[in-house]
């Protein structure tokens, strides 16, 4: 890796530097919560909690089901299509107008902090936000070159209670020795 | 007793500073990985698309997406508390991928314990995912547990919830 190859990522713009700290992409989940979903989920990772197959245990413990607190961000992610729609969709805009806007074509996601408030309840309608809170400087990894940078999703409920607030830092970066497209 | 169902729940001051947690091993398949991304909707075909994995992403196949992680974490933490354990945060590095083929091991230690101002009792554990003698993955979790049999740390709302 020579030092040639990150001088060649572009400077951040200033239009994306003045969206740190903005609320982006405001919108409501595409259908209520649901026990599908968190049965599906359950059953990928073999989680046997009472509290999601259990409607007594629920009852008792969390006055009715609720999801996995995990699962905040199945909520959030658009269906894979929909009528009318001519573009992909996808879940973490903020993240894909980085790569662009920064001519990063790869990305990963290289940590996650999740902070779990209200629960969140079968037949909620689940409300996110993305708030970018910062970019690096240019760094090199074993995957490439490119930059970090962190977002946080807020998740609110139709009651507008916090239900939680997952932070991305995802890596953006060309692969070394990779060609430019 | 839960209206005629046993629930097993540990309590805060069954848990000592240092204690391990069991070892959950998990053999990873392709379907493992796919129904995690598909379970989380996740679309993106790095999770299912092998020559994708290979030929954009650079990795040698597919592998666990970022969600379903999060869920073998709290299904493997919760596994230990009982329903009663009450997840407030969760933190994580992924490393190196987790890819089909690979045998996981989930292993963690208590880290600390805290009683908060609202009088929430809170356990730190150190979680790993190790593939091998490689940690693909480390977690941080606080997890809420009740004081005693009568407490139940998903009652809290408000100021009396810090996670």
């Amino acid at each position: 890796m020579s030092n040639s190859s990150i001088t060649e990522l572009i400077p951040v713009p200033d239009e994306v530097t003045a969206r740190i700290g903005l609320i982006q992409y405001e919108v409501e989940g595409g259908f209520p919560v649901e026990n599908g979903y968190v049965w599906t989920t359950c059953a990928s990772v073999e989680n046997a909690n009472p509290l999601f197959w259990n409607e007594t245990v629920a009852n008792e413990l969390t006055n009715g089901p609720i999801a996995p607190p995990t699962m905040l961000s199945v909520w959030f992610r658009p269906h894979h299509w929909s009528p009318g729609r001519t573009e992909s969709a996808v879940p973490l805009q903020a993240h894909f107008d980085l790569k662009d806007a920064l001519d990063l074509p790869e990305a990963i996601i290289s940590s996650n902090t999740n902070t779990f408030h209200e629960p969140v309840r079968i037949g909620d309608r689940v409300r996110s936000r993305q708030i970018l809170r910062s970019i690096s400087e240019p760094k090199t990894t074993k995957l490439g070159y490119g930059r970090f940078w962190t977002i946080d999703v807020e998740y609110l409920n139709q009651k507008d209670s916090l239900l939680g607030v997952e932070s991305y830092t995802a890596f953006g970066y060309r692969r070394l020795g990779g060609d430019r497209s | 007793m839960t209206g005629g169902a046993v629930v097993e729940r540990l309590l805060y001051g069954d848990v000592v500073v240092g204690g391990a947690l069991p070892v959950l091993g998990i053999d990873v398949t392709a379907t493992t990985v796919v129904l995690g991304a598909l379970a989380s909707r996740d679309w993106r075909p790095m999770h299912h698309d092998r020559d994708f994995a290979i030929q954009r992403n650079g990795t040698r196949d597919i592998f666990l997406n970022t969600p379903n992680q999060a869920a073998w974490f709290e299904r493997y933490v919760t596994d230990w508390t009982g329903p009663t354990g009450r997840l407030g945060r969760m933190t994580f590095h992924m490393n190196t991928p987790v890819f089909p083929g690979d045998h996981m091991a989930f292993m963690a230690t208590v880290d600390g314990t805290e009683i908060d101002g609202a009088g929430c009792g809170w356990i730190t554990l150190d979680v790993v995912l190790r593939v091998g003698d490689v940690t693909n993955t480390a977690c941080t979790t606080r997890v809420a547990l009740p004081l005693d049999k009568d407490d139940n740390p998903w009652t809290r709302r408000g100021d009396a919830w810090r996670p």
